[in-house]
């Protein structure tokens, strides 16, 4: 079977899920269809030949941050929201920027034209750990260590919120 | 496209191999855990079903299929068929990665013994495992019931807080192995080189971790039945509240063998030269599976024993345990290893700060206690 058959498949079945997260009624199978697309798009990361990549995505996105979301989710009466919480005028503006974004981004791809790598001189191994990590530890150390600074701002940030101070309630 | 697919089969009776070794294990955990629960409680346990009781995983199947299938009518019925089948499949996917044995031959076939040998193992196990929570979490949200909601949410916060400790415990073996792949990792420890002596520390955080992502005692507060009545399965029933339980057996299996793999050299045992030489690579490399095998086994003892040695944990006494206290001392351990590795003395760096560390608790007791008394 040919790689772009995959290809093919796995797109399909992203565009699906990433649909079926705006259409499903219910905010749980919203969320579960969020963590199936992110499924699909580490798929692609492996055709890609980006291994790391498309582990760090499940760990990060499905493991962490999308057991978060359906963490807060749970917590809500889904039965009271659900009526009448969209109004017409906010579904107006959600299509305005949703359909700007999609042309902002078409126009943007049709400008870059980004290059098809040349089969004689690329190396396969490009995504693995070990290249990864040169180019994020010499090429852009400054960006990388700033990101860790802006990680751990937010960590204390939200020490600092979530801390008891003295005399406040239990809960 | 001939070698292709003899190794094609190779592969598949590996993967079918292995998942039937790790179903028939789950099944027998459940009996050597009552066996296991009797002795230390001086009880006779199953003894009915076949010479002592050997037979009674086939019976508790049996009665598992044949009791009613019960879905409760305000549950949200898919979701909650889904919780059990997340379960099993995140609880059956880990096992992939895991070298079980060298090199072999057979039948003029060479190949690994290990389902696939990626470049990303140690990740891949560890995404697995942070995926494992959503069979739990959506069951419990599904069976709407404020009881086992309780548990989905309990067993969330938990497992995040202690993936954290169990990634910065796993990075100090990344420090030696330079690899991410298990079986490089394995292939580093030959020898007698195993990871648990350079990295004491590490293990039993890892350990911890282990017993607290896969829902055990002293960490099982997602199915604490004296506030939570069952926890997150308290509707299921049936076969589905089995595959609950099995997948639990199953991790805890899959996760000694990940023990083994990372701190006890893998398929490695002492004398792995000499029958090699005396008995050919092939009989060697499977020796290797069964030793790997055997260590996993004695983890699941070790599983059973802390559970019916130790009570259980308060919830905020395991949230403290997570955050204020195994992430701070891997930290730790990764210092340590890093001083170990640019002095070239990892063995003595690793015993050292294992040393300095309890010495320093204990200064740190007297001197709390002192202040205490005073």
């Amino acid at each position: 079977m040919e790689v772009s058959n995959y290809w093919y498949f796995l797109s399909g079945l992203t565009l699906l899920s990433a649909l079926m997260v705006v259409l499903s009624k219910n905010p749980i199978h919203s969320v579960l269809y969020l963590v199936f697309t992110f499924f699909c798009i580490s798929g692609h990361y492996v055709l890609l030949n980006a291994q790391f990549l498309m582990a760090v995505n499940i760990i990060v996105y499905a493991g962490a941050i999308m057991v978060l979301f359906l963490f807060v989710i749970m917590m809500f009466d889904l039965k009271k929201n659900i009526p009448d919480s969209k109004t017409n005028l906010t579904k107006l503006a959600g299509t305005v920027v949703a359909g700007s974004v999609l042309v902002i981004l078409v126009a943007a791809f049709r400008t870059i034209q980004y290059p098809t790598p040349d089969e004689s001189t690329f190396n396969p191994n490009n995504g693995m750990v070990e290249n990864l990590g040169k180019v994020l530890y010499s090429e852009y150390l400054l960006p990388f260590e700033l990101v860790t600074v802006l990680f751990f701002v937010a960590m204390v940030g939200s020490v600092m919120l979530g801390k008891r101070e003295v005399g406040d309630r239990n809960f | 496209m001939e070698p292709t697919n003899t190794l094609f089969m190779a592969k598949a009776v590996i993967i079918l191999v292995v998942f039937a070794i790790t179903l028939g294990v789950a099944a027998y955990s459940t009996y050597f855990e009552r066996k296991i629960a009797a002795f230390m409680q001086d009880r006779v346990g199953p003894d009915r079903a076949g010479p002592f009781g050997i037979l009674q995983p086939l019976a508790d199947a049996v009665k598992m299929f044949m009791k009613e299938d019960f879905i409760p009518s305000h549950a949200n019925k898919w979701l909650f068929i889904m919780g059990p089948c997340l379960s099993m499949l995140t609880a059956l996917m880990t096992s992939a990665v895991i070298p079980f044995g060298d090199t072999v031959t057979v039948a003029g076939v060479t190949f690994d013994l290990q389902g696939i040998d990626v470049n990303i193992g140690i990740l891949w196990v560890f995404g697995i495992v942070s995926l494992g929570v959503y069979g739990i979490l959506i069951g419990g949200w599904a069976s709407n019931n404020k009881y086992a909601l309780l548990g989905g949410i309990r067993a969330a916060s938990q497992n995040i807080s202690y993936e954290l400790a169990m990634g910065l415990s796993i990075i100090a073996i990344l420090m030696f192995s330079g690899s991410l792949s298990t079986k490089t990792i394995v292939e580093a420890q030959q020898n007698g080189h195993w990871n648990i002596f350079y990295q004491p520390l590490g293990f039993i955080i890892f350990i911890v971790c282990a017993f607290a992502e896969c829902n055990r005692t002293p960490f099982d507060l997602p199915e604490c039945e004296t506030e939570l009545i069952g926890g997150y399965h308290t509707e299921y029933s049936s076969m589905k509240l089995g595959f609950y339980l099995f997948a639990e057996y199953i991790n805890m299996f899959i996760s000694g063998a990940v023990m083994a793999t990372l701190f006890f050299g893998g398929y490695d045992y002492p004398g792995y030269e000499f029958v090699a030489n005396k008995l050919g690579e092939t009989p060697a490399a499977f020796i290797g599976a069964g030793a790997l095998i055997g260590k996993a086994l004695f983890f699941v003892f070790v599983f059973m024993w802390v559970r019916w040695t130790l009570p259980r944990f308060r919830y905020d006494q395991l949230m403290n345990l997570g955050w204020t206290g195994l992430i701070p001392l891997s930290i730790y351990n990764v210092l340590v290893t890093g001083i170990g590795i640019l002095s070239g003395q990892p063995i003595i760096a690793g015993i050292a700060g294992f040393v300095l560390l309890i010495l320093g608790l204990i200064i740190y007791d007297q001197l709390t206690v002192k202040k205490k008394i005073a």
